[in-house]
């Protein structure tokens, strides 16, 4: 989407604190158009905080972000009320035309929005199931309707918070595979914080992985081994790699493989 | 309902029946301000009900009964103090809600407990005002009688200004309705959005509860858009639909209110309320036939 040699997005020297407590620091990387990143890191180290410094709605303690594109962004959430009565498909077209004042009296302009809606629909698989109210839906099919929106204003940048939290297996693998062909056939840059890196280690262009006081950012052989984790933590950390190529990694207070106490505090 | 002689028999011809009603001005006026405030709360509601704060709109209907209690103890029209018990509700429960995006629907002590200190100024200042105790039931279940040409001018006007702000801000409201967050990523205003709601909201029940009485606003408020959210699951079509359900349940209340001797704030209730079983079981009925 990108010119070549113009990144999507260049972090420099970035740190953040709160409250006086240094959450990370140290954080350089560039990312170019259309890389699929993961933001990785124990709970409460930052992460959701990082995703709001790029998005602009934090300030840095120090360091700088330059980013040049239209950014969309999925928070992190619990999912949708059950009883909700909202046809998941109106929240896609929300991501369309819900910034808009005013009627929509256009013929014409109501075609383009029901176009554009039904074309981010079927970019995320959803045509089968999106007109169904949004709270009867599984967590796997709310999240791709939510990409969906996110996607909806073109945005050349995408920051997803734990769109993987809550999903079962097959369902973080399916999610995690349409994230990654948004990044290889629409170009668009994704940046995703993920408690565990194994669902999406396959697809991963980079990680940045944030530790109390300190950050390390580059390819996931450069980043995820004993050595780059031992410096970032000064702690004994361990990168296994199972027999069947899953990451564990061992002697972190919390290690990002591991599953259980999913919440990140860092951003609250 | 007038225990006078001038009330007819009610006739199956509804036709015959509303000429008979509107031979009496006062009738006539009941059915402008029925239908004036029917569209205007089944329109307002619509929000209401997707955002699930129910509890809200109920306690911006109750301080009427202060608002209005108090401004005929202090001479008043009843309709002014109506307005600025909305006014205090929309500061007392605005306030709450700076920060932007935080829902009061998750603050359900702190806004019960304004609603019973509410009711409770109310009922203080009808016994202060012996007088005004023949009111005191139409101040809380609704009255048809009396109301002025004045009063419908005025419902008029609130009415329109409403429904015109509703119009330029729907699709940012229901945005920042249904996913705070996500709207003011997109670089909604969404603190200034829940406020603008309240505001609508506020006004609005006064508005109703001119007619229908503090306690029973949610029969047009609630009661049509929970009825509509049962066959639509598109907001657009719930207002359209909720719009047209509070029009007709507006009107058949004025018919049951003028044959009986009941207040039109308990036919209104009851039409509603029969209005939102029938759907709701019809709708689980027929969801069973298609599978």
């Amino acid at each position: 989407m990108k010119a070549a040699g113009n990144p999507a997005l260049v972090i420099r020297d970035a740190a953040m604190s709160i409250g006086g407590r240094v959450l990370w620091s140290n954080l350089s990387v560039t990312i170019e158009p259309g890389e699929f990143v993961a933001i990785l890191g124990p709970n409460g180290v930052g992460k959701s905080t990082l995703l709001k410094a790029i998005l602009g709605t934090r300030a840095l303690t120090s360091g700088h972000i330059q980013r040049n594109s239209e950014i969309g962004y999925l928070p992190q959430r619990r999912g949708f009320d059950a009883s909700l009565r909202v046809q998941a498909r109106e929240l896609v077209r929300l991501g369309v035309d819900g910034t808009r004042y005013g009627l929509s009296l256009s013929p014409r302009r109501s075609r383009a929005v029901r176009a554009r809606v039904d074309e981010l629909i079927a970019l995320v698989g959803a045509a089968s199931y999106a007109h169904r109210p949004i709270g009867e839906l599984s967590g796997g099919e709310q999240q791709r309707l939510l990409i969906a929106q996110a996607l909806a204003h073109h945005p050349s940048l995408l920051l997803l918070d734990e769109p993987l939290d809550s999903l079962d297996l097959p369902n973080q693998g399916s999610v995690a595979e349409l994230i990654a062909s948004l990044c290889r056939d629409e170009g668009v840059t994704v940046l995703m914080v993920a408690h565990d890196v194994n669902p999406i280690v396959g697809y991963l262009d980079r990680v940045i992985y944030l530790a109390p006081g300190g950050a390390a950012a580059g390819s996931v052989s450069e980043v995820i081994t004993s050595v780059t984790l031992t410096d970032l933590y000064r702690t004994p950390i361990e990168v296994l790699t199972t027999s069947d190529g899953r990451l564990v990694v061992v002697g972190q207070p919390e290690a990002p493989a591991i599953h259980g106490d999913r919440h990140d505090h860092g951003g609250h | 309902m007038l225990g006078t002689a001038t009330v007819g028999e009610f006739s199956p011809n509804l036709v015959s029946d509303l000429l008979d009603m509107w031979s009496a001005p006062f009738m006539v006026n009941a059915f402008r301000a029925m239908t004036l405030v029917s569209v205007l709360g089944a329109a307002v509601g619509v929000l209401l009900v997707i955002r699930r704060e129910s509890f809200v709109g109920h306690t911006l209907s109750v301080i009427g009964v202060p608002g209005a209690s108090g401004a005929v103890y202090f001479g008043g029209p009843a309709a002014l103090g109506y307005y600025l018990a909305a006014g205090i509700g929309v500061l007392a429960l605005g306030s709450r809600r700076a920060g932007g995006g935080a829902r009061l629907a998750g603050q359900n002590a702190a806004v019960g407990t304004f609603q019973a200190a509410a009711l409770a100024t109310g009922l203080l200042f009808i016994s202060l005002y012996k007088g005004f105790l023949g009111g005191t039931s139409a101040l809380l279940f609704g009255s048809i009688l009396g109301i002025t040409g004045a009063q419908v001018a005025q419902l008029a006007v609130i009415t329109a200004l409403v429904l015109l702000a509703l119009a330029l801000l729907w699709r940012p409201l229901v945005f920042a309705s249904l996913d705070p967050v996500i709207a003011a990523s997109r670089g909604l205003r969404v603190g200034l959005l829940n406020l603008a709601y309240l505001t609508l909201l506020a006004v609005s029940a006064a508005a109703v509860a001119q007619i229908t009485g503090g306690l029973l606003v949610f029969g047009l408020l609630v009661l049509p858009a929970a009825t509509a959210q049962v066959v639509t699951t598109r907001p657009a079509r719930t207002l359209v639909i909720a719009v047209i359900l509070g029009f007709l349940i507006g009107w058949a209340s004025l018919y049951s209110a003028y044959y009986t001797d009941y207040p039109v704030g308990f036919w209104l209730t009851s039409i509603a309320f029969a209005a939102y079983v029938i759907v709701r079981v019809g709708h689980q009925i027929s969801d069973r036939v298609n599978g």
